[in-house]
């Protein structure tokens, strides 16, 4: 048992997500940054899909009830056990009555803490992610606060305390701008001009970026971006309306601001999405913080199927290194 | 009496000296604080932290305007402690 004494700014249950739903209008959740996440489980002797505690920014401070294993992966949040600092990226041993404390994150947005056996809340929809909109899934549907006691499941046998990664396998989340993407679904909207703009803008990550969307600022005019037309039948009367149509995750939605789809955002709707973050991208985003700066790099669909095999063989290597 | 504490923000976000826009401010200038007390909220990511001071005294001068943006180490307040 976990037992949360202050639950931080933001702190939900997640994992790999809750698939299979996407056509009844149920995004799938899930840890936002799948790369901390899955480490984290691995250096623990999870499988990908346990749940881990996503932490936004500022993590909770809780105790644990009995010895467990631990790992913290993700934006750096200086974590210490009973006051004494632990390493990150790194299976840590806790002893049942020690109290865990995260500071402010000082790079990156999120970090992921998993605990050896996962969190182990109730499945809703076959999955423990936590979907705070409509209030489920997680603990109680919603983020964690002081009194939460979480369940953790049976730790795999071998789990080693001391795994740890390789200094390469760990961003430098204060240096990575660049978010590719997938030029589409309706790009043939946008004038020439107008996709160049898109791509050659710096865009500041707004105060209002979570889980559902990253909204982006800039000082551009979104409609100017567009084709002028004559609206079709079922579009709305802005030049970014387009027939309702679903969104892909990860996908740039031109609503008076481009706003990067996450995990937990609305499936479908009239606003023109021009392109879609790599899926491994979306994690890199999603360890942006607010003001922070990105440039988006447009690829083709060949390059990005690349880019998300090697980041799955790269997970593949380390899950085989890590749980054998 | 001892040197002013400078309270600093913790994370990037807004500043708001307010918990809503048609509410009283937090704290004034000159106002006594306990340690605990929160004197203003930083919003980021539809979340708010808290920010509190912790020592008794004096809040002396806010360092940043309502709703600007801040980054996180920006300096938003000072207190004398009492």
């Amino acid at each position: 048992m976990l037992r949360i004494k202050e639950g931080g700014l933001s702190t939900t249950v997640q994992d790999t997500g809750r698939f299979g739903n996407y056509h009844i209008g149920m995004p799938p959740s899930g840890a936002v940054d799948q790369y901390a996440h899955r480490i984290a489980n691995f250096l623990v002797g999870n499988e990908a899909d346990a749940a881990t505690l996503e932490m936004t920014y500022s993590g909770p401070t809780l105790e644990f009830e009995e010895d467990a294993l631990i790992a913290v992966c993700g934006a750096d949040m200086s974590p210490s056990l009973d006051g004494e600092a632990v390493s990150t990226w790194t299976a840590i041993g806790v002893d049942a009555g020690q109290s865990l404390e995260f500071q402010f994150a000082t790079e990156g947005a999120r970090a992921y803490l998993a605990v050896a056996g996962g969190v182990d809340v109730e499945q809703v929809m076959e999955s423990r992610a936590t979907y705070t909109l409509i209030g489920i899934g997680g603990y109680e549907g919603r983020t964690l606060e002081a009194g939460d006691e979480l369940p953790v499941g049976e730790p795999a046998a071998d789990a080693q305390e001391g795994a740890t990664v390789d200094d390469d396998v760990v961003p430098d989340y204060g240096s990575e701008d660049t978010i590719r993407v997938v030029m589409g679904l309706c790009d043939y909207r946008l004038t020439d001009e107008g996709r160049d703009v898109l791509l050659g803008t710096q865009w500041k990550i707004s105060d209002e970026a979570d889980r559902v969307g990253y909204r982006l600022d800039a000082d551009v005019d979104i409609q100017d971006l567009f084709e002028e037309r004559e609206q079709p039948f079922g579009a709305g009367t802005d030049p970014t309306n387009v027939v309702d149509l679903g969104y892909p995750i990860g996908s740039i939605q031109m609503a008076g601001q481009p706003i990067v789809l996450m995990r937990d955002a609305v499936t479908g709707g009239g606003y023109a999405t021009v392109g879609t973050v790599v899926s491994p991208d979306r994690g890199t985003l999603a360890q942006g913080r607010s003001h922070e700066t990105v440039t988006f790099e447009s690829v083709s669909v060949d390059e990005a199927l690349t880019i998300r095999e090697s980041w799955n063989d790269q997970l593949d290597a380390l899950r085989e290194e890590l749980l054998g | 009496m001892a040197d002013n504490v400078i309270i600093e923000a913790p994370m990037p976000g807004v500043f708001y000296r307010r918990p809503d826009p048609e509410e009283p401010v937090f704290a004034e200038e000159g106002d006594d604080v306990d340690a605990g007390d929160k004197v203003a909220l930083i919003g980021v990511m539809k979340s708010f932290h808290d920010v509190t001071v912790d020592t008794d005294g004096v809040v002396t001068e806010f360092l940043v305007d309502n709703e600007s943006e801040v980054e996180a180490g920006d300096a938003l307040l000072t207190v004398a402690p009492s």
